[in-house]
């Protein structure tokens, strides 16, 4: 056998193939002294992009900050025609923040009361009415919305066929794409009439119907979130909790409820959003009374029904309409923070599935 | 031998425990299974009575004659035609608008950003924020942007100050229903470049097809059915809302179609709207409310259905061709 003689000392048998060399090379006590140059892959060039690609993309990239530039001009321009409460003089000689949310004494009354009319001789901005309206229509819809939403939920992801779903799921969807202003009507001439013979109701319009018809519509959303939150729920844990003994209904309550409980917040907060903003349902069935009542029964009227009656009939640039795009802003930044929360919670709860599996 | 009498007794009583213990759970079971399953029959019970109710109410009075003509009579006789004309130009002028803009955004989120990029987060913050916006405030916004910044700016430049787009007008209802429909044709779309198999695209690559031409030919085609759905929800959403076009170009009644970007237009939401709550003479405008409220509930129906089918073929295409 050959060998390589380096410095006179013998080290290593005599290579043959360039892959010896470089295997060879790169020991240790010879690599100071045999330089191997790196293997270098050969050099692919593209034919450049022709210009029109090139500013076709760039078209693609402006278009697609539309979303960014939409959501900033929707708050610039609401607030820019909301913002005379501030400055205009004219303006503030009728209508303050203050006297939007401190209960003032008006001539007439014997004590200092936040009331809505202004459209009367002396112009009343009071907004506590709407804001007990809105929240008051809110909470009705989100306490019928949420259980049977997470209800229809949880039977079609952990008891029904998958036939079944595949049948409700599109089902559910048309109940998603029912117009607001047709669920207005029903709860307006049908609804109404039910509740006002169930329950014997004072005034037909009211909080109660309202706030259910409100739920027709956040119902298909809180339910869509939640089922794909209790399906995306991984195997191992129902098998588990089901090794470990408990039973199916321990199952659902105490693992898979909880573990899919950001996708179920989520659809929640979304549904929540939806109903504080949606106008056409409170506008045509809550009876449109801006009055401060704890009651559920009586009329009562929302700041969204509130923008949506009064805008068409109020001058430009005048002290009630600031007042309204005021309020807009208000619905905007209100449903802004829940939507954003919401947001989070789908990416907290695609973090948490996403590490676990 | 025999066992320790206290261990019989404490056996039988765990197997009595036991024994409760699965009966308990077994009722829980049933009581578990049993609500949830009648939460769900009263929410599909929902859309059966609304779908009964105005199908019975309305069809008697739904023929051609209703769709063809015009309202007569203090809207009491006739038909809903030039509402549906108007719904009809405002949609079209909407999806022109709307929709190769959020197909733009979409196949730029898809195909070209980064996903950690700030801009990226940027946008998908904003399309998740703007499908949340409430309608009213688009209404709001169509006011003070379209009719009284860009209206009546061009109004300014080009009609010597004559009110003319300066209004309420039928562009700027459509552009205004353009922006709110935005986000469902963004994630529609998106989801249909997702559901494209990588290897299409790398396949085209490395034929030596630029980015553009691939996304062009191979993406954007893969993708089509996606975008049609997109498309479809879009419309359904846009003939159906009121609350964005309430002060941004629907009108009660007009004598002529809308002939004009700048004229304003009827359409079958704002009628339903108008007809049942500020009739002056409900009995007399029941059934054509009835009627209208029918074509609208039909008509967002077979839009919605129609993008369900189209979803559930695009589907099946790559879960057959993947499989």
């Amino acid at each position: 056998m050959r060998h390589l003689f380096v410095n006179g000392r013998c080290s290593y048998p005599q290579v043959t193939t360039p892959e010896g060399a470089i295997a060879m090379a790169r020991q240790k006590s010879i690599s100071a002294r045999i330089v191997v140059p790196p293997v270098r892959p050969p050099k692919l060039t593209l034919a450049p992009a022709p210009l029109w690609h090139r500013a076709a993309e760039w078209l693609l990239r402006c278009l697609a900050v539309s979303a960014v530039v939409a959501i900033v001009l929707i708050l610039v321009f609401i607030a820019k025609e909301a913002a005379p409460i501030f400055y205009s003089a004219a303006v503030r000689a009728e209508v303050t923040l203050s006297k939007m949310w401190v209960p003032q004494l008006w001539p007439g009354y014997d004590e200092s009361a936040s009331i809505w009319q202004p459209v009367s001789e002396i112009p009343k901005f009071g907004v506590w009415p709407l804001i007990l309206g809105t929240v008051k229509v809110t909470l009705v819809a989100m306490a019928v919305s949420v259980p049977l939403g997470v209800g229809a939920a949880v039977y079609v992801s952990q008891y029904a066929r998958p036939r079944t779903r595949e049948i409700v799921k599109p089902v559910v969807e048309l109940l998603a794409g029912i117009p607001s202003v047709v669920l207005g009507f029903f709860a307006l001439m049908i609804m109404a009439t039910w509740f006002q013979h169930l329950f014997g109701l004072e005034s037909r319009l009211n909080a109660l119907v309202s706030g259910v018809a409100l739920s027709f519509a956040v119902i298909p959303l809180i339910f869509t979130f939640a089922e794909e939150a209790l399906r995306a729920v991984p195997r191992s844990y129902v098998e588990a909790s089901t090794a470990l003994g408990a039973a199916r209904w321990q199952t659902i309550a105490q693992v898979v409820l909880p573990a899919a409980s950001p996708g179920i917040a989520a659809g929640v907060a979304l549904g929540l959003g939806r109903a504080v903003g949606e106008t056409m349902i409170v506008l045509m069935a809550s009876g449109n009374a801006a009055i401060i009542s704890a009651s559920l029964v009586d009329s009562t009227r929302t700041i969204s029904a509130t923008i949506a009656a009064e805008l068409a009939e109020v001058v430009f640039g005048g002290a009630h309409y600031t007042v309204l795009f005021f309020l807009g802003t208000l619905l905007f930044l209100t449903t802004f923070c829940i939507n954003t929360l919401g947001d989070w919670a789908i990416r907290r709860m695609k973090i948490r599935l996403g590490g676990s599996t | 031998m025999t066992a320790a009498p206290g261990a019989v007794r404490d056996r039988a009583a765990l197997a009595q425990t036991t024994a409760s213990r699965t009966r308990r759970n077994s009722v829980a079971d049933s009581v578990m299974a049993v609500a949830s399953g009648a939460a769900l029959l009263i929410v599909l019970s929902i859309l059966a009575v609304i779908l009964f109710d105005v199908i019975r109410n309305g069809l008697p009075r739904l023929t051609i004659g209703f769709l063809s003509e015009a309202p007569r009579n203090g809207m009491t006789e006739g038909g809903i035609f030039p509402a549906i004309i108007g719904m009809l130009e405002m949609v079209i002028l909407m999806t022109l608008a709307g929709v190769p803009v959020g197909v733009a955004t979409a196949i730029y989120l898809h195909e070209y950003a980064s996903p950690v990029s700030p801009v990226t987060r940027a946008i998908r913050i904003a399309v998740a924020n703007l499908a949340g916006v409430p309608s009213i405030v688009f209404g709001l916004f169509g006011l003070g942007f379209f009719v009284q910044f860009l209206g009546a700016g061009i109004d300014k430049v080009f009609f010597h100050g004559e009110k003319v787009f300066g209004q309420p007008a039928l562009i700027w209802a459509a552009l205004t229903m353009a922006v709110l429909t935005l986000p469902v044709v963004i994630v529609a779309t998106e989801e249909a470049l997702r559901a494209v198999p990588r290897e299409l695209r790398e396949a085209s690559l490395a034929l030596g097809a630029t980015r553009f031409q691939t996304v062009l030919h191979v993406a954007v085609p893969q993708a089509s059915p996606g975008i049609l759905t997109g498309t479809i929800l879009a419309v359904s959403r846009g003939a159906g809302e009121v609350a964005p076009i309430l002060f941004t170009g629907a009108a009660y009644f007009l004598p002529q179609l809308p002939k004009h970007l700048s004229s304003q237009f009827m359409s079958p939401s704002y009628h339903v709207y108008v007809l049942s709550t500020q009739s002056p003479d409900v009995d007399a405008t029941q059934p054509i409310l009835y009627a209208t409220v029918l074509v609208l509930l039909l008509l967002t129906f077979a839009l919605n259905v129609a993008a369900v089918v189209v979803r559930s073929r695009m589907r099946r295409r790559y879960t057959g061709a993947t499989a």
